[in-house]
This record gives C-alpha cells, structure tokens and sequence, in this order.
C-alpha cells in the first residue's frame, strides 16, 4: 500500500491541535458501573503525536477507559479534559463537536447496516456538515488504503472480522481527526492483517496524529515497539500503570 | 407564505445524505402516511359539518326575525274587520316590531307548491295569514293568547320562534362540536405520530447510536427523523385531504335543498380551508416526531 495516500489527507485538512495542550488529560480519575470502582485514581497526559498502547487482561475496563477519553462515560469521580475541555462541563453539542477531532475504532466496529460500507465510512463527513460526500476522491483512496476498494458496495454484515476492523479503521480517520483510539482493532484477525493494520495506525502516527490502542496481544506490541517510541500502559487493579521495559 | 414554502421546500429537496441514514422503507413509515390519510379525511368532514351547521344556524336565526303568523278564520263577511281587529292588537302588543296582513296573492304563492297552480284560491274560504314581525327580545306569546281569545276566538297564533330557537341553538352547537372535532382530530394525529416516531426511533437505536458516537449533533439526528414524519404526513394528508374533498363534493350544496336543510357540500371561499389541513398537520408532525426525538436522545450519551 503506498505511503503517501494519507499525505494528500493530511495536507488537505491538516491537524490543528492547539499547541501545548495535552490531547488528553486525566486527573483521579475513577469509574464505576454502579457497584464497586472498576477504574481508580488514573492520572495521565496524553501529548499530541505519542503513540501509546493500553493493555490489562479482558475485563479490566480498557474500553471503559477509552469510552470516557470520547466523552461516552463521564468520570464518576475526577478530572477528564479532551482538547483542554472539562468533560464535566461539556454541553450535548460540545461532545458531539469534539468527537470529530477523535477517531475510534470500536471494539464492535460500530457500523449503520443498511448503508454501504462506503457510505459508512464517509459518514462523519456528512454528519459534520461536510459535504464532500460526492467528493469521493478522498474516499476512494482511504478505501484503497485499507485494501477494501473492491468492498465499497458491500453492506456491514456482509464483511468479514478483519474487513470490518479495516473498514473501521477508515471511517476513524476520514474526518482526519488529532487522536485515534483502536479498541482491540486487531482482534478479529489474523497475523498478517494485523501487522497491516498496526502499519496504518503507525502511519497515521507518523502524520502527527495520537494513536492509543488498547489490545492484549503482546506480540503486535512488541511488533510496535521495534518501529516506534510506543508507551505501554497497563490497567492492573484498577490503576493505570507504565509497563516497563519487561513486557 | 414564503416561509411556508421554503419550509415545504426544504422537506423535499432535504439533504439527500441525511435521510438515506434512517432506513427507507419500515411500515412505521407507511402508517404514518395512512393515518395522516384518514385523520386528513376526517377534518374534511369535520370542517364541512361545522360550516354547514354554522351556515344553518345563520339561515334560521335570519328567518327567526319574522317568524310568527297569525291565522284567523271568520266567515267572509267578517274576515275583514276581525283582520283589522288583530292587527290593531298586535300593534299595541309589546315584542311585535310590526304586524302584516298577506295579500291573497302572498297566501296563493304560499300555497302553490302543495295544492298545484290550477287551485282557485281566490273562491276558497281559507283563512287569512298575518305576519309578525318582533323585536329582538320578542313578545310572550301566551300573554298574546289570552288577549285574543278574548275578542277573536278564532285567531290561531302560530309562534315558529319557540320551535326554531332550540334549532338554532342546536345548529351553533353542531358547529361548536365540528371545531371540537378537529381539535380532538389534531391531537390525536400528534399522539399517533409520537408513538410511530417513537417505534422508528426504537427500531433505529442502532443508527442513532452510531450517528452520536461520530459526533452528529442531536439537531442533525433529529432532523433526519423529523424530516422524515413530516414529509410522510404532508403525502398523506393531501391525499385524504383530497379524497374528502371529492367526497364531500359529490354530497348536494345548498341550493339544490329545501331551504331549510342546507347542503353539507362546501361552498365558494370554504372550499380554500382544505387548503390548510396538509400544511397544518405536517407542522403537527414536525413538533410530534422534535419531541419524541429529544426526550429520546436526551438519554444518550
Ligand atoms: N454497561 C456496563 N454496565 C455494567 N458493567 C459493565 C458495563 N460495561 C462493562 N462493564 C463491566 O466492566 C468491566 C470492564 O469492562 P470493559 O469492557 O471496560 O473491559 P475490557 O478491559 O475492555 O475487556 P476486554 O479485553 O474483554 O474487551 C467488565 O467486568 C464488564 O463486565
Ligand atoms: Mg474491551
């Protein structure tokens, strides 16, 4: 896949984080579903252009953990800023305008199943007043990039696990958002796609953007960490911890 | 108007993008359009009931002005004098404006229609028709009884007001209760159209959700659904709309009835009221679907 399809992303929409604010920002941060804490204490700043993996066995709350870093979970205790914006405070609009600047790729990939996989992935542009909808230039070669051009027409359904993540993967970034956080997104597939993946996630780093990815797989992390300055974080008992070099 | 019609515009050109976000087809959708159809066809009968009940009582509230008559039968050679006598009566009666002996050729008019025109009346010995006007409070007309039973036994007032009135009474109610319908029409249509909002917006949890979570405003979304209620209630309605009217069209107007039973047919300028029901209940659409939509997205994230 060519390196330079996302440049003409890049340069034509660019990335305005404002410089010196922290992307995102955690200050005693806790969590809980109504019983017991699951997430506590976290304190963490994440500066525009790192790349950070999150990691912790199935259950600790790494999803829990990214759905408060786009404002779907509110802190039930603490301080959480994205972009410099108190969570707290944020309006229904705000949260929406800030989810634009934040691209994720959700665990269950998240798509609407009677639109084209083209259609989805080109829907934040629509939903943010863009209408680049029939520009589809920009479309086709996300598209390509992600090696599902010849899946454009299909619906959601009808994609495999790996063409799924893919397909999220690109709906994450069209808007060419500061920060992408990937849930797992290399859970459904096999190793090859996921060195693929984790190439385009590498990518986009290297385009400036902040990418955080919450896996298990120990072997895509060291994979990773051979090609890029990556920080691994570790949710074990409820806290947020460095992992060091032992991993 | 012009407003009313970029808005009308807008429902139908829309954001093409936007609406193909909520599924197209879904019987909520089709139901929609039904029962905007058939609440449509009800206010047309509504609307034509309350006119022509107002329109009734209009007619008979104008004939109630002049609606006493006195009859008196006499022999012929006393037939004169006893008329004078009665209206001499009815002129120091109060409530009586004035008081008119009919010609013979007003009695004949009269009686043309029942008995043919080859009827002699002139060599019948009919009794003599004198008409009442009153004033507005109207006279007791059992006070004016017993007076003339007095001096003219043979004197038969005839006081129409006291069977009209409660016609009339009952005609403004007719018409009260026509706008009453509507009303209720109205109402009804705002909370069916919440409840199938409500089901679509169940039934597309799935988009909803999706949508917010890739930063579409809660005005985005509801547009899309909004968009989608109104425009299915406009089509609706002017096809009720529509049906009502041709239906109501073929029902006789007025001029075609006795006088005194009025076409249920609307007539002239009325018939630019239909024009109103599909704008007005796809603004009922509107508000309904805005209103579910927020009390549903207000609970998302
Ligand atoms: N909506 C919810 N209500 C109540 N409990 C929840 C909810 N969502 C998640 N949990 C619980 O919170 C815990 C953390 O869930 P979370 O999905 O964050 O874990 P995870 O680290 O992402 O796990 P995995 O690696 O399996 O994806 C789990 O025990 C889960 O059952
Ligand atoms: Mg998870």
């Amino acid at each position: 896949m060519s390196d330079c399809i996302l440049c003409g992303a890049q340069a034509q929409q660019g990335s305005d984080v404002k410089s010196g604010a922290d992307v995102i920002e955690l200050d005693g941060v806790a969590y809980s579903y109504g019983g017991g804490e699951l997430l506590s204490d976290m304190s963490l700043a994440i500066t525009p252009g790192a790349f950070y993996f999150l990691t912790g066995p199935s259950g600790a709350g790494k999803t829990t953990f990214l759905k408060m870093c786009y404002a779907a979970l509110k802190p039930t205790s603490g301080a959480l800023k994205l972009f410099g914006q108190d969570v707290r405070t944020m309006e229904r609009n705000d949260i929406a305008l800030v989810r634009r600047r934040i691209g994720v790729v959700h665990q269950d990939c998240q798509f609407i199943d009677h639109l084209s996989v083209a259609d989805n992935i080109a829907l934040p542009l629509s939903v943010s007043g863009q209408d680049n909808w029939d520009d589809t230039t920009n479309l086709k070669e996300l598209l390509a990039w992600v090696g599902l051009s010849h899946r454009a027409n299909a619906l959601p359904p009808e994609l495999s696990g790996g063409e799924r993540q893919r397909a999220a993967l690109a709906r994450a970034i069209i808007m060419s958002p500061d920060i992408v956080l990937a849930d797992e997104p290399t859970g459904n597939v096999d190793w090859e796609m996921s060195e693929r993946l984790l190439r385009l996630l590498l990518e986009l780093n290297r385009m400036g953007k902040t990418v955080v990815i919450a896996s298990h797989d120990l072997s895509l992390i060291r994979s990773a960490k051979s090609q890029v300055q990556a920080r691994v974080l570790r949710i074990a008992n409820k806290r947020l911890q460095l992992a060091g070099a032992n991993l | 108007m012009s407003a009313l019609f970029s808005t009308l515009a807008a429902l139908f050109v829309g954001d093409l993008q936007r609406d193909r976000v909520v599924p197209a087809s879904g019987y909520t959708s089709t139901l929609t359009s039904l029962t905007a159809a058939a609440m449509a066809f009800l206010v047309v009968f509504a609307l034509a009931l309350s006119l022509a009940s107002y329109r009734l009582a209009q007619d008979w509230s104008k004939a109630l002005e002049q609606s006493a008559t006195l009859r008196i039968s006499a022999p012929v050679e006393q037939l004169d004098a006893q008329v004078a006598r009665a209206i001499e009566i009815l002129e120091t009666t109060p409530g009586v404006a004035s008081a008119r002996a009919l010609s013979s050729e007003e009695q004949s008019d009269l009686l043309t229609p029942w008995l043919g025109v080859d009827v002699p009346f002139d060599k019948l010995p009919l009794p003599r028709l004198i008409e009442i006007v009153q004033t507005p409070d109207g006279f007791d007309p059992q006070g004016l009884r017993l007076r003339l039973t007095g001096e003219l036994p043979s004197a038969v007032l005839d006081d129409h007001v006291r069977w009209r009135r409660p016609l009339v009474q009952a005609a403004n109610w007719l018409s009260v209760l026509g706008v009453v319908a509507i009303g209720l029409i109205g109402l009804t249509s705002g909370a069916m159209i919440i409840l199938a909002a409500r089901a679509a917006l169940a039934a597309n949890a799935q988009v909803i959700t999706v949508l917010r979570l890739i930063g579409a405003t809660d005005a985005y979304i509801e547009a899309a659904f909004v968009r989608r209620f109104a425009f299915r209630t406009f089509i609706g309605a002017v096809v009720g709309t529509v049906i009502g009217a041709g239906v109501v069209a073929l029902f006789p107007g007025e001029e075609e009835q006795a006088a005194i039973l009025t076409g249920l047919r609307l007539s002239g300028v009325e018939w630019m009221w239909l024009v109103l029901i599909p704008p007005i209940l796809s603004s009922i659409a509107f508000s309904a679907t805005r209103y579910a939509a927020n009390r549903l997205l207000k609970g998302l994230t």
